[in-house]
């Protein structure tokens, strides 16, 4: 399994994060590699697992996304295209797009929403979420640093997490480097997406590239 | 045209080697409100009349984005121009998802054609009765076309089509030569002239008027209504006259005949009107 992605949601922000390596078996093929793409303007989606299926799920996304904008003349809003990603893995259940999706964005109100996805299009509308290789490492350590939105206390006591944005940054490139240390297919470069009210923001971290 | 034994089907020729029904369908673009074209080597501009059916509706859509890169206006049949803008669209996302790449306008041109074309050879279809105007961009530059029903088309660098488009085009006629080299705005002002020919008396608002523009690095964007009205009053207030009368004087046609030629254009335009700046004597009116 490749890579790793993170995504933390805030009360006006959201901040989606991914690594840059693209590695197979022991080898790197490439340090550069952005896996997030803007799906629309506050729909963000970071995907791990096998690239070319990541890079065919997200042409048709756009593609379906283009569409929506002809027919209804605005953009998608971000549980709208929740539920289209989750419509388009499903539709492949019997040959599934081996892609491990986190969707970030702004729901009509402004406030940060994450949504994350098994490989067939199971989703869950969440406060934060990892997927990819190294979401095993970095996980519980979200749960232990953003207590009131874990699930592990049923219910979620907050929908998002009341961290600021920078210190939602600062967390995450806490838990990259973390991750990087042990987890030999997470490195190189962490790039970082923030969607605010203002806009979009791309903020980059190297990593360690063992 | 008068009603004859061969215009029942789409699939009989006339002895003289006419296809009635093909032309029946043009006659329906003609009866549409009117749609114009203009370009030059760097902006396409689409403008239209919005026409309500009735004082209580609204005005139907007549300009459609079909992609960043290409935008179209249509006369006729509108519900028809809706489909084929719908076709057009899915052929463009179709094209950039397979080739990563804007589909050139002169081949979405040639599929819309052949489409066209398909509807005049079978016995159970009938022509689409939609003028397109179609202007877009590709690598060598901005480009507009013409779609027919009769599945031809032709690249223009202005023209009009639609109820009383002929009085559109004899003011393109005179000043289609400067539109070339013009800047985005006069190409726009130039629209705006040629559609308030179309008029003929009515005066022009931002709201029976739609106007659109796209251009190398600008994409395809329909304008405000008040930045429409802010270019209508404009050049109202200058006057009349058209801005920038590089051509003001007669073209090219003999100066001998302002007589008839006058009456023709005058013959040609629906309704007589005073309004006309200065009706060139010499144009003559463009035939299709």
């Amino acid at each position: 399994m490749c890579r790793t992605c993170v995504a933390i949601a805030g009360a006006d922000y959201c901040v989606i994060a991914a690594d840059t390596r693209m590695s197979t078996g022991y080898s790197i093929l490439t340090r550069d590699y952005s896996k997030i793409i803007q799906l629309a303007d506050k729909s963000v989606m970071a995907s791990s697992g096998f690239q070319a299926d990541v890079r065919a799920l997200q042409k048709v996304l756009a593609a379906r996304h283009l569409i929506y904008q002809h027919q209804h003349n605005k953009q998608m809003s971000c549980p709208a295209m929740a539920q289209l990603l989750s419509n388009t893995l499903y539709y492949k259940r019997f040959f599934p797009y081996y892609a491990f999706n986190v969707l970030g964005g702004l729901d009509s109100e402004g406030k940060g929403c994450v949504f994350t996805y098994d490989a067939v299009g199971s989703y869950e509308r969440v406060g934060y979420s990892a997927q990819g290789s190294g979401s095993t490492l970095i996980t519980p350590f979200l749960d232990n640093q953003l207590k009131s939105p874990s699930p592990l206390l049923l219910p979620a006591k907050d929908a998002v997490t009341p961290l600021s944005e920078s210190e939602a940054i600062d967390l995450v490139k806490t838990c990259f480097a973390s991750a990087t240390e042990r987890d030999i297919y997470t490195g190189d470069k962490l790039e970082i997406l923030v969607l605010n009210a203002s806009g979009i923001r791309r903020e980059y971290m190297e990593l360690r590239k063992d | 045209m008068f009603r004859n034994q061969y215009d029942t089907d789409v699939t009989t020729w006339s002895p003289a080697g006419r296809l009635f029904q093909v032309e029946y369908a043009m006659e329906a673009v003609k009866q549409g409100s009117a749609a114009i074209g203009l370009r030059s080597k760097t902006h396409v501009v689409l403008a239209c009349v919005n026409k309500a059916s009735s004082e209580l509706s609204s005005h139907q859509k007549k300009i459609f984005k079909v992609d960043d890169h290409i935008g179209v206006a249509i006369a006729g049949l509108t519900a028809d121009g809706r489909v084929l803008s719908r076709y057009m669209r899915n052929e463009c996302i179709n094209y950039s998802y397979t080739y990563e790449s804007p589909l050139p306008v002169g081949r979405l041109v040639v599929q819309l054609a052949d489409k066209a074309q398909v509807c005049t050879q079978r016995s159970w279809k009938r022509p689409y009765g939609v003028g397109l105007l179609i202007g877009g961009l590709d690598e060598s530059g901005a480009h507009l076309y013409y779609n027919c029903p009769s599945g031809n088309y032709f690249e223009y660098q202005a023209f009009a089509i639609g109820s009383r488009s002929q009085a559109a085009k004899t003011y393109l006629e005179r000043k289609f030569e400067t539109f070339v080299d013009s800047s985005r705005e006069n190409l726009i002002k130039d629209a705006l002239f040629a559609l308030r020919e179309t008029l003929q008396g009515e005066k022009l608002t931002s709201s029976n008027c739609t106007i659109a523009v796209l251009g190398i690095g600008e994409a395809f964007s329909t304008l405000d209504q008040e930045t429409v009205q802010r270019l209508i009053n404009e050049f109202e207030v200058v006057g009349e006259d058209p801005p920038a009368e590089a051509s003001a004087a007669p073209d090219q046609s003999d100066g001998a005949e302002p007589g008839p030629a006058a009456a023709a254009a005058a013959a040609a335009a629906d309704d007589d009107d005073q309004e006309t700046p200065a009706a060139d004597q010499g144009a003559a009116p463009m035939d299709i």
